[in-house]
Parts: structure tokens; sequence; C-alpha cells
């Protein structure tokens, strides 16, 4: 085995091993922070051993293993006495001394509980948002700092302090790594879902940047989310939150064009959509409902994705159902983008001057303001009511609001599709 | 990226001999470890080549051929897709699996194509149009 291909096969077991490991270790020395660094110090050592000996049968538990050494000789040296407990070390060595398949079984044993107390711990509130997203990539995801960097499009430096400071805060603020109840595990959950959202959101319209989508941070996103279904199957919204990512990843073959242009959904080639994720997504959507979380957000906008994915052709979709989930969307998490978006479905299912009424109650809403879908919406309606002059503003307008250069230019296209139809232009 | 991973038959897959209950139970731990992970998309066992049936063409020519099929070891007995990171990755996740069979067998591991894949040798974006097509085409002979 050459150094390059040790290398490789090193970072593909860090990817399926990293998160039992870091959350395997933290369970023991009760600090995240601290089990990421030993869990990188076994890295670091696979690298240096691996090459040369190959990779080991059972890398986990090698890895595991190694991390333990690592943490009680660190605690030996007395590097950490100030932090940790004299317990943890005599713990740590009673799990050392048991035969391998054993400690095997240790790492098995508790893992989806120490799985579910590092997302949790990840995507705390105390840590901002941004701070949320990189450490559930880096902690949960496997992934380098680099590669967050360039999913993010910020340096690596600034990843890397995100992450330092993040773990900083957690320890300072003594968050204990445990699973909470009731209320409490409901709010956090929905932290957690809101980050990977978040990251799928990133990867699936990117906010900024040339590219429209960046696939791989899509599929980051989805496996984190099976993983989250994984390791609590009984919450609805986790299912309904898999299922919208699911169908909406269904479509990415289809919505981005050959030299990289948006393709708008109903525009889009049906047969492009990815069978298996829509299977995938209906079938998670089910579990959403028959968990009795059919009202929830995600299992909504999943609801509504599942319209989509079930018509043939774009004339099929049940428009009328749309805009009847928009509705109720809207009672359960009222806001201007819900309604700008329920605008739209009520304009495709009871013609555009119905949904342009809506659109224009919004156009004074202050949280929309600068937002570039609403222009783009109300030039769309407007176009379909044949007034091209306002509707050229309105796709102009949204044009200089996008950041995404893809985006920007599919809306310069439309803007100038009006000033081709002044034939039939209404005064 | 997705791989397809390809159980190769046996003298045993193909002559119908089911697993026994602690090879099922050992697969089935192995399966539930790839739905945890996230990256298990798809995957199905399949009946041995004498329940099925090939179609040759020649031209416009079509003739059916029934199983079983002599060449065991080209035959697929079972496939799954994966969703990871890398070929290391899929490489990695199918050195953890079982041996699915009692006796020597292969796995073997094929990248699925996405349409990134294309972008480079097909500035034009020429090809990906009659991918396209092709795939319409299938689609409404499915219907």
């Amino acid at each position: 085995m050459t150094a390059a291909d040790a290398h490789r096969a090193i970072h593909a077991v860090w990817r399926i091993e990293s998160a039992r490991l870091i959350a395997g270790l933290a369970r023991f020395v009760r600090d995240v922070g601290l089990a990421e660094e030993l869990a990188q110090d076994a890295l670091v050592a696979a690298l240096e051993r691996w090459p040369e000996s190959g990779v080991p049968d059972n890398p986990g538990a090698w890895l595991m293993a190694t991390a333990k050494h690592r943490a009680v000789d660190a605690l030996r040296r007395g590097k950490l006495l100030e932090r940790k407990h004299e317990e943890i070390v005599y713990q740590l060595e009673a799990r050392q001394e048991r035969a391998t398949p054993e400690l095997e079984a240790a790492i098995d044993e508790n893992v989806g509980d120490d799985l579910l107390r590092l997302v949790l711990t990840a995507c705390h509130p105390v840590l901002s948002t941004e701070a949320r997203v990189a450490l559930t990539l880096r902690l949960l995801g496997g992934l380098t700092t680099e590669e967050i960097a360039r999913a993010f499009l910020v340096s690596e430096p600034t990843v890397a302090q995100r992450i330092v400071r993040a773990k900083r805060t957690l320890a300072e603020a003594h968050v204990p790594f445990e699973v909470p109840r009731g209320a409490e595990l409901t709010a956090r959950l929905a932290s957690v879902l809101q980050v990977i959202y978040l990251i799928f959101n990133e990867g699936y319209s990117a906010t900024a940047g040339d590219d429209w989508m960046r696939p791989e941070l899509c599929e980051d996103a989805l496996r984190l989310g099976r993983i989250l279904a994984g390791l609590v199957p009984n919450e609805p919204e986790v299912h309904g939150l898999v299922a919208l990512m699911e169908i909406q990843a269904s479509r990415s073959r289809a919505r981005v064009g050959p030299s990289g242009e948006p393709i708008l959904l109903l525009e889009q080639k049906r047969s492009l959509w990815d069978r298996i994720l829509i299977h995938r997504g209906l079938a998670a959507l089910e579990r959403a409902e028959a968990l009795g979380g059919a009202r929830g957000p995600y299992a909504l906008q999943a609801a509504i994705a599942a319209c989509h994915a079930r018509a043939r052709t774009a004339e099929e979709t049940d428009w009328v159902r749309i805009a009847a989930l928009y509705g109720v969307l809207a009672q359960v998490t009222p806001s201007p983008v819900v309604e700008l978006n329920r605008a739209v479905a009520l304009g495709m299912a009871f013609g555009p001057a119905a949904g342009l009424e809506v659109v224009d109650a919004l156009t004074s809403e202050p949280a929309l303001e600068g937002y570039h879908l609403l222009p783009s919406v109300r030039g769309d309606l407007l176009a379909k009511l044949e007034r091209f002059n306002e509707a050229r503003e309105e796709f102009e307008r949204a044009a200089s609001l996008t950041r995404n250069t893809r985006e920007r230019e599919l809306l310069l296209d439309r803007a100038a599709a009006c000033v081709r139809k002044p034939s039939t232009q209404r005064q | 990226m997705r791989f397809m991973i390809l159980v190769k038959a046996t003298k045993d897959s193909e002559a119908g001999v089911m697993p026994d209950e602690k090879l099922l139970t050992a697969m089935m731990k192995y399966n539930e470890e790839l739905v945890k992970a996230g990256v298990l998309v798809a995957g199905e066992g399949l009946h041995p080549s004498s329940k099925g049936a090939r179609v040759k063409f020649s031209g416009d020519k079509r003739s059916v051929v029934d199983g079983p099929f002599a060449e065991t070891k080209e035959l697929v007995a079972g496939f799954w897709i994966f969703q990871v990171k890398s070929k290391e990755e899929a490489i990695e996740w199918v050195k953890r699996c079982p041996n699915p069979m009692y006796e020597e067998s292969e796995i073997e591991i094929r990248q699925v194509f996405e349409a990134a894949d294309f972008a480079e040798s097909d500035p034009t974006g020429e090809i990906r149009k009659k991918e396209e097509e092709l795939r319409a085409m299938s689609e409404s002979r499915n219907r």
C-alpha cells in the first residue's frame, strides 16, 4: 500500500468512525472539545502507523484504544487534572484492561446515546448558528476544516476559529454531555433539525458564489438527517425533515442546466428526478404522519414537496392541495416567506390575480425588504397577467438583489423576455 | 457520490441455497449499520438466474434466452446503493460486510454516473441533452 493509498483509506475510516469515536470519548472525558482533540491525536497516530502496518481489521476499535491510551497518559501527566477527576482515569483504565472484543462491545454499547448527546451538544443554544453548523459538520460529519471552509465560502482560519471558540464556549458554559428530557429535548432537537436543514439549503441553493448548488453539502445534510432519524426514530419531525430533504435532493439532477443555469421546478424534466430518493422521501413522510406529525413544519413542507413529486407532469400538480398545505403552514409557522409561497400556490391554483393579491400585501413587509424572491414572484404573476412593463421592473429589481450569479442571469433573461412582448402590452 | 455494490453470485446462490439464521442476522446487523450511518440508499437480493431471462439484441432482432446462465462468477446475486464521499469509503464499508456466502465470494464496487461526471468531457452539454432525451424516452415507455 502506498502512502497516498493509505492516507485515502485513513480518511475514509475517519469519515465512518470519527463521530462514534468522539461521542464515545466525550462520554468518558465529559468535554466535547477534549474528546475531539484525543480523537485527532489517534488519527495522527494512524497516519504514522498504518502506511507501514496496513489498516487494521477493526480500525474503529484501534482508534478508540489509541485515543483512550492517550487520554489516560494525558490525565496521568497531570496536564488535565485541574479539569478532570481521577475517577475518570480509573474508569478508562478499567475499560482498557478488558480484552479487545469487549472493548469493541464497549464502543458499540450506548453508541446511539453517545451520538445523540454529541449532536445535541454540537447544536446547543449557547452557540451561534454558524458555530453550530461548523461544529456539527466537523464532529458529526467528519469534515475537515478545509472542507467546511470550502463549502461555506469562508476562509479556513475563520472556520478553525469558529470551532475553537465553540468548543471553548461549551466548556466554559459547562454544557453537560447528556440527552435532556421532555420539552427541553424537543427544543434542542428543533435546533439540530434547523442546523441540518441549513446545511442542506446552503448546498441546495447557495446564497452566494458562482455555483447554484453544492451537492456534497446536500449529501452531508441528508446523511446527518438519516443518522438522526436512526437515533430518535419516534420523533415525527425528524422524519419530516428527512422526507423534505430526500424529495428536494431527488430533483438536483434536473434543476441545473448543462451550463450551470438553474431550472425552475415546473420547467424541470421530471424524468431526471431521482426515483429512489422520491420513494425514500415519501416513505419518510408516511412515517412522520403515522407518528402524528402531519402538522409539523418540516412534515408540511415535505407534504408540499411530495405533491410535486407525485405529479407526473407539471400540469398534473395538485395546486389546490399545495395552497391548502401552505395555509396550514402559515398557521403553524406564520412567516412572510411562507406567505409568499402561499401566494405562488394560490396563483397556480386559482389564477395569477389571486396570487398577486397576497403578494401585494407583502410588499410593505419589512422582513422581505431586500429578499429577491418577492419581486421575482411578483414579476412572474404580473407577466402572467400580461402587465409586462411592471413585470420587467420587478425581475430587474430581483436580479439586483440576488447574490447568486446564476440566479441573476436567469432573472435578467426573464426581464429581457418581458421587453420582447410589447404587442400584447396593456396600458 | 453513489456507488453500486454488486454481490457476485456463487454456486450456492445460483442453486437457491438460502442463508441460515446466523448469516441472515449478521447481514441484517450490517444493513442496520449502513442505515444508521445514513449511507444506504437502496439494496435488494436477487433470485438465482434460473428464474431470470436475457434479451439479446442484434440489430432490430430480439431473442429471449431463459436462465440459468453458465458464467456464475459474472452474475449478480444482490446489490446495494451507497451514498458516500469516496471510493475508499465505499471500500471501507464493504470490508465490514460479513461474507454474504458460505463459500469464497466477491463484492464489486462501481460508481454511479452523476450529471457532474459529464461536465468535463461534455463542455457544450450536447451529450447531456442526449442523455436527458434517453431518460425521457425510457420514462415514457415505463408508463
